[in-house]
């Protein structure tokens, strides 16, 4: 037998440790180039010129005061539902059912609202969203968790079919409660009577999500990283096993993980139903449930970096909807930018971790 | 930290490329000599619309084009209006409204019936701003002297439309395609709201005026803009035996549907003739570009504006498009234009309580609730819900000297009655 083992032209190995710094270089550079694409993309299509493309995207994002708060409060609501998902991410546990979950919490609160706005004083009203919210959010979670603890189940199907009967269990409501009659939306509710309305701190309405917000942040850090729950379930995304060997009882892990998980969901149903918006839709999460997995994995789940990385796609996000309006393109062409700047970012991990071997004596032989 | 410190670098960057763009840009700004400013207000004007949809939709196509036209009429330069297009009827319809004020707008449109809250929102926080909502119905009780609403007499648009409906029915009849008995119409309708009804109840009178055998069928998407479901829903009432299909609902759904099934259509909005040139008739739409204009001349020169403006045949709001003679029946430019005389004379009314007949009350299922009947099943009386209320409390009577009078207490239409010949297949409420 030819001892010979013929080397491909081009091989690729796991990196075994890369200097920091040197990762970073590998990642600033994939900006710089996706930065370089999305101009001559732009000039190309459009006959703009890119420069004035890009400080259109950050006058977007930090243009006014309004501009900021918006985007701030943008980033807080994609951040809470992404400090949400990441305790079971951890556990490699595939919740992508964040969308629903935050869709039921915010029904909850707008159940709240609507049947007792008249009934309570306020501060009970806030009080009882809030339980009502969080609860919501938790028992969306707990179905798909209890089913995988006791029967194995899919948690990815599942939790993404969650969010469709939640979608669908909001369409329902929208419709039961619409004004005026046939007109399929709800509405602000209490317009007039304010009645549920979260409190605004210092005449600036963003403010308390972006506390809230900042606040579970620092206590998403401090549970992941400094409690035994937070080990409990690096051990259990490790090694199901390891877990159960080191007496970890897993099934309670997995549900108890779960329903913080969505009772965290719960809570940014809160917050865009009676923080901001005062209303409920069925496209009031507008698919944060999902960008938050990339929020939350782009982070390597580290609830700090993970303010970078929300804060990276709601700049790319409001940066686009104003380059739309400025130049008169469609939407779309923001998203095509978008998505050339998030297809380098997210590749540029790939070099980050693997190493690429070109065939150095090739055609030498034979 | 070090993550911190490369986004720093990365944005840095970005900034630096940005203050180049700024510079590059300092040429002299546009020269608006040419524009005939006629109000010493015009210049220094700056107008925000908000558009639920893109040019897409039908719907805010009309609305994008009418607010074209009207800012060229004008003689308002590039920097003197924005167009928000894509805002959805939530918490976005404020903030797109809120930042159009911070950008220095004065006036500032909405397109959609559900942008109203947000917008009356805005108006409270705006009080120098004149915020306009189309199609809205709360301006005329919200008391807020900086919010308004619009509407147009469409059931006038749709009443002409349907009447070549009828003319085209009754030419396939006598072609021998179909029998007088088998004359039926169908209609895809968004939601089982008063807009709608109204619609295709006056787009059916239309029709029956013309082919007294007339039946329809509607069915709802219950979405404003759903090509699937509108495409499908046409599919099903062509299936049902309907020979000719109407839509009231935004995308090109239902048009296309007809096209490829050969079925005749009679559009909304604006013409679809380019996408179906054998099969569209015709086409009534608002146009609105009277209201902005009228909105706009209003502000420039300090006047106040209606709270609650409709639009009428007269005002050149209601119109109709050109007539594809391809598939039009022969002589329907002649009818539309006897009779859109005689609703501007004022000697034809679209809701005529001589022309339709309402048999089914029933208070419990909210159907017809509000109608008082004679013995011969024609309306006598009718409390219509003209201020909006969560209970959808009758409040005005609207039946006045033997017709329905629409859009005449409030611009946005109020009639929600379920009158004989048309069958509601589904409803979504």
């Amino acid at each position: 037998m030819n001892e010979k083992v013929k080397e491909p032209l081009i091989r690729i190995s796991k990196r075994a440790g890369l200097p920091v710094w040197k990762a970073w270089l590998i990642r600033v550079a994939a900006i710089i180039i996706a930065l370089i694409v999305c101009a001559t993309v732009t000039t190309l299509m459009t006959g703009e010129n890119p420069l004035q493309v890009y400080s259109t995207m950050l006058y977007g994002a930090f243009g006014t005061p309004r501009k900021i708060w918006m985007l701030c409060q943008c980033l807080a609501i994609l951040l809470c539902i992404s400090l949400a998902v990441t305790p079971a991410f951890k556990m490699r546990f595939w919740n992508i059912g964040a969308e629903g979950q935050v869709l039921m919490g915010g029904l909850a609160t707008a159940a709240c609202m609507i049947l007792l706005g008249d009934a309570l004083p306020n501060w009970l009203l806030i009080i009882v969203m809030l339980a009502a919210s969080l609860l919501a959010g938790a028992i969306w979670a707990f179905i798909p968790a209890f089913f995988k603890a006791k029967w194995n189940t899919n948690e990815t199907l599942f939790t993404l079919m969650m969010n469709y009967v939640a979608t669908q269990l909001v369409a329902f409501f929208v419709i039961l409660w619409e004004v005026p009659k046939g007109a399929g939306k709800i509405g602000i509710i209490n317009q007039s009577t304010m009645a549920g309305w979260l409190p605004v701190i210092g005449g600036q309405k963003y403010l308390l999500n972006i506390i809230v917000v900042a606040a579970l942040t620092i206590g998403m850090y401090i549970y992941l990283n400094y409690s035994k729950h937070g080990y409990e379930i690096t051990v259990v995304g490790e090694s199901e096993r390891t877990a159960r060997y080191i007496g970890i009882n897993v099934r309670k892990v997995i549900i108890r993980t779960l329903l913080l998980s969505g009772a965290v969901c719960g809570l940014a149903g809160l917050l865009l139903v009676g923080g901001t918006d005062h209303t409920i839709t069925t496209t009031i999460a507008g698919g944060r449930g999902f960008t938050a997995v990339m929020v939350s994995w782009l982070a390597k789940f580290n609830p700090i970096f993970m303010i970078l990385t929300s804060f990276l796609l709601v700049f790319l996000d409001r940066g686009a909807s104003e380059i739309s309006t400025v130049f008169g393109l469609n939407h779309s062409f923001g998203d095509i930018l978008s998505g050339i700047i998030l297809f380098f970012i997210i590749g540029c991990e790939f070099f980050v971790s693997y190493q690429i071997h070109l065939r150095k004596n090739a055609g030498k032989e034979d | 930290m070090k993550k911190f410190l490369a986004i720093v670098l990365a944005l840095t960057m970005v900034l630096a490329l940005a203050a180049c763009g700024a510079n590059t840009e300092k040429q002299p700004s546009a020269d608006n000599g040419d524009a005939p400013v006629d109000a010493a207000g015009m210049a220094d004007l700056k107008v925000g619309f908000i558009f639920l949809h893109d040019e897409n939709s039908t719907y805010d196509l009309n609305f994008l084009n009418a607010a074209k036209a009207c800012c060229a009429a004008l003689g308002l330069n590039e920097d003197q209006f924005i167009f928000r297009t894509n805002i959805p009827e939530g918490q976005e319809c404020y903030e797109a409204a809120a930042d159009l004020a911070d950008a220095g707008c004065s006036i500032i449109f909405a397109d959609s019936f559900g942008h109203e809250d947000y917008m009356i929102q805005a108006a409270k926080e705006f009080p120098e701003v004149q915020f306009c909502h189309a199609t809205g119905t709360k301006a005329h009780t919200e008391g807020l002297d900086n919010y308004h609403n619009a509407f147009a007499s469409i059931y006038e648009g749709r009443y002409l439309a349907g009447i070549a409906a009828g003319m085209k029915l009754n030419e396939m009849i006598e072609n021998g395609e179909f029998t007088a008995e088998e004359a039926k119409i169908g209609y895809v309708g968004a939601y089982t709201y008063a807009e709608v009804i109204s619609g295709y109840t006056s787009f059916f009178l239309g029709a029956r005026s013309v082919c007294p055998t007339a039946t329809m069928e509607v069915t709802f998407t219950g979405s404003w803009y759903d090509e699937t479901a509108e495409k499908e829903a046409a599919n099903k009432l062509i299936a049902n035996g309907c020979k000719l299909i109407s839509q009231h609902a935004d995308s090109m759904g239902a048009p296309t549907a007809c096209e490829t099934a050969g079925v005749p259509n009679v559009s909304y909005n604006g013409s679809t003739v380019s996408a179906c040139p054998n099969t569209f008739i015709v086409s009534s739409r608002i146009d609105w570009a009277p209201y902005y204009e009228y909105v706009i001349k209003a502000v420039a020169a300090g006047e106040a504006i209606d709270a609650d403006w409709t639009g009428t045949l007269a005002t050149g709001s209601v119109v109709l498009t050109e007539i594809n003679e391809a598939a039009a029946a022969a002589g329907t430019a002649e009818a539309i234009e006897a009779a859109k005389a005689e609703l501007e004379a004022g000697t034809l009314h679209v809701f005529d309580t001589a022309n339709f007949t309402v048999s089914v009350i029933d208070a419990e299922n909210f159907v017809n609730a509000n109608a008082t009947t004679d013995a011969d099943n024609r309306l006598t009386s009718y409390m219509a819900d003209v201020d909006t209320d969560p209970a959808y409390t009758g409040d005005t009577e609207a039946v006045v000297d033997g017709h329905f009078s629409e859009s005449a207490f409030r611009s946005a239409p109020y009639f929600d009655l379920q009158i004989d010949g048309i069958t509601l297949l589904d409803t979504k409420l």
